[in-house]
This record gives structure tokens, C-alpha cells and sequence, in this order.
């Protein structure tokens, strides 16, 4: 079990495929001044989660757990689990992205600006105004 | 020999070149879109503050911009390094022996069949063993969509609003022709068949791959493929807000009592009455058919309901 670091790696290429998709959307989620990047890169991590899941269900050479021929061992599928897993965060995912874009409207509709640091600076003097 | 190019100016070179220097815009004569109008709102007025103020405002608001940036470029970079670290101490993909393959998961596959009668292990899963978590995603998508609708619904109460619903109504159909021929032709023959093959895919839930919520998003999206071509009134027919409510109340509300009922029976260890079926038949699997149609309706609804609110306000 003398297997370095990097090798574990490229053994465990999917998963790292995804903590770097992750990354990249955390990094435009903090990064980008444009409220609707942000919300793209929310949904970029959200894609990453997905991809985690299915690659930690997946089974070398088994096969989908929909029931062919009356097979019912365990030996012929893959795990179920996180397939429901994964739906269940697609259909979060699909409504925390509409209610973020929702919010994201009615604060162009006010300040007329997707710039976070805009809006911050123009919240900030409309409190200091009042 | 080159060839004399005396027309430069209206070749198409130029005209490349010019759009990527952003000196012109393709889509200036060509489209029928307009400009967009902007909501009639009071401007957000700037206070006028003393020259030396604004100038140390702006440098702090420099030093924090800076200070902000490199703080995220690391974290980031050690959220990733972090992460990596732990891919790399995990079990290798794709191997029988890893521990998420326990006695739950057997237990799914070897029993599944006939404890809920799904041929589709999964759907089995998560609409028979997990019933509540799947209640609890319906019940996500229908706050996300109450949620949309308490932030972008117009509903003139106040003159204002009256007004920028007025405002709406007019720019929804600005950016594209009105009762579009193309669109229309292709819509009649795709709205149809989008949605039967939608119901297809609810209604095989249990026998295939597919269920409530990938065969409602296939029903929304035919769905807002008819608005567009045929605009609100003709939709107004069919899908108003209050078939909305109704149709998203009554299938949760049928689901609720429905799974909390075989829930119920099966751990008093009581006969619940209702029948499984023959596996691979199309009613079989006692429950999980109508709930699969309750899921579909309300991904359905949710769907063309954030599509209008984000489109005009409102349905």
C-alpha cells in the first residue's frame, strides 16, 4: 500500500475532476463582482456535487439498478444511493438558482447595477443618507 | 499576383473586424429587437461629499477590494488543497469492497422488487423507502416557487405597481415579433409531442429510468414552448394561477396523506390494502405510480410558474 499521493490521485481521477470543478466555481463565487456569475458559479459547484455523488455510486462493470431478467443480486448493480441522492440536489439546486436569480431582479430593479461592490457602495450611502 | 481590393470598406473582413473592435453591433439591423426600456424608477441619487473625503473613501474601498481578493484566492486555494488531500485518502472509484456498499444498499437491490414492486430500483428508493425525502423536495420546489412569486409578483395593488405591471405587459412581447408564423407551425406539431412524451416518462417511473421529476420538467418546458408561441391568452385558458395553486395544493396534499397512511400501516405491521401489482406491469407498485404523477404535476407547474414570474410578473 506504498501508493503516493498523485497516483491515489489519478486512480481517483473523477473525484478530482469534481473538487477541481468545485474550486473553479467557488473561486468565481467569491471572485466575481457580476451577481449572475456568481449564481454560475454556484451552479458550477453544484454540477461538481453531482459528479462527487455519481462517481462514489458507480461500481466497475455493474450495471443500472433497474431489474432485468429477474436478477436481483447484488453482484449485477450499481449502488442506488446516491443516484437519489443526486436528485434530490438537482431539484434544491433548481429552486435556491431561482430564488437567488429572483433576488438578483429586484436589486438590478433598485439600484440598477449587477456589480456587488456597486450595490454595496449604494446601499451604503442610501443608509447614511437616512 | 494580388488581387486589387477596392472594396474594402464593405467587405466582410472589415465588418468582422469592426464588430470585434466593438465599433459596430451585427445585430443592430438585422433583429427586430429593440432597445431595452428601462422601468421607470427614481434614479439612485449620489451624495456630493468633500474632494478629500471621496478621494480617502475610494482608497480604503481599494485596500479592502485588495485585501479581499488575495484573502479568497487563498482560501479557495486551500479549499481545494484540503479537498484534494481528502480524495486522495479516499477508497478507490468504481470497487465493490468500498464502504458505501453496505448492507442497505443489498438490502435495496435484493429486496426492492418485491417489497415495493418497482422494477426501477431507484425510483423504488426514493418514492417507497425514502417517501418523506421526496415529500420534502416537492415541498423545496414549492416554497423556491412562493418564494419567486412574494419577490417579482406584480400585482397593482398601489399606482406604482399598477403602472410597472402596465410597463411589463407592454415590453413582455417587445424583444420578438408578435404571434410568430414559424413558431407557431413548429409549436403545434413539437407541444404535443413533448408533452406526451413527458407523461410517458411520469407514467413509466417505476419500469424505466425517469420519474416525477425529470418527466415534469419535459412537461414544463412544452408548456412554456405553448406560451411562447401562442402568448398569454390562449395559455390564460388553460394555466392560470389559481389551476396553479390548485394543482400543486392537491398533489401534495395527496401525497402527505397517501404515504403517511402506507407509512402508518407498514410500522404497525398492519395490512395496508394496497396492491402491488405484477412487476414490470404499468399499474403496478402500489403507490408509487400516483405518486409519481403528484411529483410530476407540481415539478411541472413550478416550472412554468418561475418561467412567467421571471418573464412578466406574474400569470
Amino acid at each position: 500500500m506504498n501508493v503516493s499521493l498523485l497516483q491515489h490521485l489519478a486512480m481517483n481521477i473523477e473525484e478530482t475532476a469534481s473538487i477541481i470543478l468545485f474550486g473553479i466555481g467557488f473561486t468565481i463565487l467569491l471572485l466575481h463582482p457580476n451577481l449572475v456569475k456568481k449564481i454560475m458559479g454556484m451552479n458550477i459547484m453544484d454540477t461538481a456535487t453531482y459528479l462527487f455523488l455519481a462517481a462514489k455510486g458507480y461500481i466497475t462493470g455493474r450495471a443500472v439498478p433497474i431489474v432485468v431478467d429477474g436478477v436481483q443480486d447484488v453482484e449485477a448493480y450499481i449502488n442506488p444511493v446516491p443516484s437519489g441522492l443526486v436528485l434530490t440536489g438537482i431539484v434544491v439546486s433548481v429552486s435556491t438558482t431561482a430564488l437567488m436569480l429572483a433576488l438578483v431582479v429586484r436589486l438590478y430593479e433598485r439600484y440598477h447595477s449587477l456589480d456587488l461592490d456597486e450595490i454595496l457602495i449604494l446601499a451604503k450611502e442610501e443608509e447614511e443618507q437616512i | 499576383m494580388s488581387r486589387k481590393r477596392d472594396n474594402y470598406d464593405t467587405s466582410r473582413w472589415k465588418r468582422f473586424k469592426s464588430w470585434l473592435d466593438g465599433e459596430t453591433d451585427l445585430l443592430e439591423h438585422g433583429m427586430e429587437a429593440h432597445e431595452a426600456v428601462m422601468r421607470s424608477q427614481d434614479p439612485v441619487v449620489m451624495p456630493v461629499h468633500g474632494e478629500g473625503k471621496e478621494i480617502l473613501k475610494a482608497k480604503e474601498i481599494w485596500r479592502f477590494k485588495r485585501f479581499y481578493k488575495v484573502m479568497s484566492v487563498l482560501l479557495c486555494l486551500g479549499v481545494i488543497l484540503v479537498l484534494l488531500w481528502t480524495v486522495a485518502s479516499l477508497p478507490i472509484t468504481g470497487d465493490a469492497a468500498n464502504p458505501d456498499n453496505n448492507e442497505v444498499v443489498a438490502r435495496y437491490i435484493e429486496r426492492g422488487l418485491q417489497e415495493t414492486g418497482a422494477v426501477n430500483i431507484v425510483t423504488g428508493m426514493i418514492l417507497d423507502y425514502r417517501a418523506f425525502d421526496t415529500f420534502g423536495e416537492s415541498c423545496v420546489l414549492f416554497i423556491g416557487s412562493c418564494c419567486v412569486l412574494l419577490l417579482l409578483r406584480l400585482d397593482g395593488n398601489s399606482k406604482h405597481e399598477e403602472l410597472e405591471k402596465l410597463v411589463a405587459e407592454t415590453n413582455d412581447r417587445h424583444y420578438e415579433p408578435k404571434d410568430d408564423i414559424i413558431l407557431q407551425k413548429c409549436s403545434c406539431v413539437l407541444v404535443p409531442v413533448i408533452l406526451i412524451f413527458g407523461i410517458y416518462i411520469v407514467l413509466n417511473g417505476h419500469l424505466s429510468p425517469g420519474g416525477g421529476f425529470s418527466g415534469g420538467a419535459v412537461l414544463g418546458s412544452g408548456l412554456i414552448l405553448y406560451q411562447n408561441a401562442f402568448g398569454y391568452e390562449r395559455m390564460g385558458k388553460l394555466f392560470t394561477e389559481k389551476v396553479y395553486k390548485r394543482t400543486t395544493l392537491c398533489a401534495l396534499t395527496f401525497y402527505c396523506l397517501a404515504k403517511s397512511y402506507s407509512f402508518f400501516t407498514g410500522a404497525n405491521h398492519l395490512e395496508s390494502g394496497i396492491p402491488l401489482g405484477t412487476p414490470g406491469a404499468i399499474l403496478s407498485s402500489g403507490l408509487i405510480l400516483p405518486l409519481n404523477i403528484c411529483v410530476g404535476l407540481v415539478v411541472a407547474c413550478t416550472m412554468y410558474t418561475f418561467y412567467t414570474l421571471f418573464r412578466k410578473g406574474g400569470m
